[in-house]
């Protein structure tokens, strides 16, 4: 959807400016004057809020970096001085590791709202790949930030995972050595993992860069996944959804400020305020609650290297989405099987989470082996059968006449209450 | 199976599985380490807020009773005097200090020497290390007290953690260190106590090392408030809560204005957000 700009210089100096760099151009295009479907709810805000996730956890963590020292010996007495002698230390610490779980809080409802949307197919693949490889990446960086602090978890989390490599076959130990920079977890890790920590957000950073022009260039899918075909389809994003998504970030925002202010340690592990001590082994080590479907798919696999590939399955999957979901109809609102399917999928979802925080023994495991299975079941059996036995139900003919019909079922519904 | 409207059927699912939930759980529950009780405190829920006349007898209790075995590496003399603590007074915090010997140096011979504390130096160790700390201790290291409370933690189980999430119960270690003060007794007769091990039924496995540490009157009141064990266990939790998130006072304060302003700008972008979507249908 290559558009005509529509951006008039009206100074002398912006006309000399865009003659030489077209950037006010560019943002009028793409913020101001950009056609969007004028049907988008509320989980399509979203966007918006992660790129605010974002850039909070980039601004918190600089200053953040400024206080703290990447040492076995000095971290956690580091990330305490922060806490109590740095000014507003303890506020800077709590919004960037309570803003961690609303990253993913937030990134799982974009996730979800694009499976529900049936935003991955054509022509969007190349969009999905993208915020796939962005939330790779998230995973990665939130993982090493939890080292940092250098508690029993951090200590503990990071023997587990970077031991996962020690499966590959011949090369492992070699691998997970060259990874530790020694022969343990140790300072060389962590020094490593602060440096790829403070990285990976500015990759990360990159790749929605990428997301957002594929976005631009495809346009926004919406509920009815009708795509647009005329102008009324669509609305200017300045001022329509500038301030929808801004009324959405504040509701969400008076979320992050209840955790921060009321309850910032309720999201994390208490065993984390007690300093790394490669002696003493928790009683259970957990990731962080974001990651706990895929320690419960782990851990489902009697052999550790099935784990481990079946793991980097459940996300590599994500990948051939667009290509397993044989439904030529994007929306769920008209596939009434799916739309099912759909729900048993995220109830599965929230219960390998669940699974993922207990201990893998008697119901527990059984109960994770079936989720696993089911996880996969639902992208390699139901998706792609499902789109050739489903009857759709009718599709709108245009977003327009969607939105048209919706009101006119209100407004008639407001009458007969009314009468 | 197909025929239930969406509605319904997510419904259903999500009951069935809050319900298998639930029952897993409390039949896993049943271990044998006794479920701790919350506990009463005045910092906690959204309006809470130290008591400063409880920070200081608690302060008093540590220094009289814990201090003997327990460090405080993190928490500094001058904290005491600050916003949100135990409201001493800087005069007050300076002969406090002054009560304890820090070893210091090296001075311009080369030598460590002694010297009273300063408001600035950091609640002095009982320890010079933690291998002596074991060695006085049978083996067992005696935790610092710095960030004790948050470091520590009850089984909340289902529904409980999920509700924790909104309701702001954030006292799940103080609940359990005040239990364990008072979870001395007796074993029970089948109980087999290892040597040098003492019985308390909050201990994970019920055998912990350190001896019941408070007993009536083992600390005189400078406030006259009677020293029994549970006022004692109380109060030194409490010291301890605010030792570990000695800014809770400013956060839970800050919390409240923050609300306000995001509730209000919430309002007021909501109505923009009406005014402007109401030029065209939708």
């Amino acid at each position: 959807m290559s558009k005509e700009s529509t951006y008039i210089p009206k100074s002398g100096f912006s006309k000399w400016f865009d003659q030489r760099l077209p950037l006010p151009r560019m943002l009028h295009d793409n913020i101001n004057a950009f056609p969007t479907p004028r049907n988008l709810n509320y989980w399509y805000t979203f966007g918006g809020i992660l790129t605010f996730c974002l850039v909070t956890q980039i601004v918190t963590g600089i200053v953040l970096a400024m206080h703290y020292t990447a040492d076995a010996g000095l971290a956690f007495a580091s990330v305490e001085h922060i806490m109590r002698n740095v000014n507003y230390g303890w506020l800077i610490r709590y919004i960037h590791a309570v803003g961690a779980s609303m990253f993913f809080l937030a990134v799982y409802v974009h996730i979800f709202r694009g499976l529900y949307y049936g935003s991955y197919k054509a022509p969007r693949e190349i969009l999905w790949i993208l915020g796939v490889v962005i939330y790779l990446l998230m995973v990665i960086t939130a993982f090493m930030g939890y080292v940092l602090p250098w508690g029993q978890m951090s200590f503990w989390g990071a023997t587990v995972i970077t031991n996962l490599f020690s499966v590959i076959p011949v090369v492992g130990t070699t691998i997970t050595e060259w990874l530790w920079g020694g022969f343990a977890v140790d300072n060389a890790t962590l020094k490593r993992f602060f440096s790829l920590h403070y990285l990976m957000p500015f990759m990360i950073f990159g790749v929605v860069i990428l997301h957002i022009w594929s976005l631009h260039v495809t346009g926004n899918n919406n509920p009815v996944g009708v795509s647009v075909k005329e102008k009324q389809d669509t609305v200017p994003f300045a001022p329509y959804y500038t301030v929808k998504d801004a009324f959405s970030l504040v509701c969400f925002l008076i979320l992050f400020a209840w955790f921060i202010f009321f309850n910032p340690n309720i999201l994390g592990h208490t065993d984390n305020y007690i300093m790394a001590d490669p002696l003493v082994t928790p009683a259970h080590i957990v990731p962080e609650w974001y990651l706990l479907p895929f320690y419960a798919i782990l851990r489902a696999i009697p052999s550790k290297l099935g784990g481990v590939l079946v793991m980097g399955a459940a996300i590599a999957i994500l990948f051939i989405l667009p290509w397993l979901d044989t439904s030529k109809v994007r929306s769920a609102t008209f596939r009434p099987l799916y739309k099912q399917f759909y729900w048993i999928f995220v109830v599965n979802c929230i219960a390998l989470g669940y699974l993922g925080s207990q201990n893998p023994e008697g119901l527990f495991l059984v109960a994770s082996r079936i989720c696993t299975a089911y996880y996969f079941i639902h992208f390699l059996l139901v998706l792609p059968i499902l789109g050739l036995v489903e009857k759709p139900k009718p599709i709108p003919e245009s977003i327009t006449k969607a939105v048209l019909e919706k009101m006119e079922i209100r407004n008639m519904k407001e009458k007969s209450a009314e009468a | 199976m197909f025929k239930l409207s969406g509605y319904n059927f997510k419904f259903c699912i999500l009951f069935q599985i809050i319900f298998v939930l639930f029952f897993s759980i409390s039949a896993f529950a049943a271990g044998e380490q006794k479920r701790v009780q919350k506990h009463d405190w005045t910092f906690a829920g959204i309006f809470g807020h130290y008591d400063d006349a409880q920070l200081q007898r608690g302060f008093q209790v540590y220094r009289e009773v814990c201090s003997s075995c327990h460090s405080m590496n993190y928490v500094y003399y001058r904290n005491l005097a600050e916003e949100g603590g135990p409201g001493f007074t800087v005069e007050e915090v300076k002969v406090i200090a002054s009560e304890d010997m820090i070893i210091d140096g090296p001075d311009d011979y080369g030598e460590m020497f002694e010297r009273p504390g300063k408001p600035s130096d950091t609640f002095v160790s009982p320890y010079a290390n933690q291998n002596e700390a074991r060695a006085s201790n049978g083996g067992a290291y005696p935790p610092d007290f710095s960030v004790l409370a948050k470091a520590r933690s009850t089984l909340r189980g289902f529904p409980w953690w999920f509700v924790d999430l909104f309701t702001g119960y954030q006292e799940q270690g103080v609940d359990y260190i005040y239990a364990l003060l008072n979870g001395y007794s007796e074993p029970p007769d089948d109980f087999i106590l290892q040597s040098g091990m003492h019985y308390n039924e909050y201990y994970p496995g019920n055998q912990i090392a350190m001896g019941q540490p408070l007993y009536e009157e083992s600390v005189e009141y400078a406030d006259g408030t009677a020293a029994s064990v549970e006022q004692m266990a109380e109060d030194v939790s409490a010291f301890m809560m605010w030792a570990a998130e000695p800014k809770l006072e400013i956060r839970k304060q800050m919390g409240f204005k923050v609300a306000i302003f995001l509730f209000v700008l919430a309002g007021l972008l909501y109505y923009s957000k009406k005014k402007i979507w109401a030029r065209i249908e939708h």
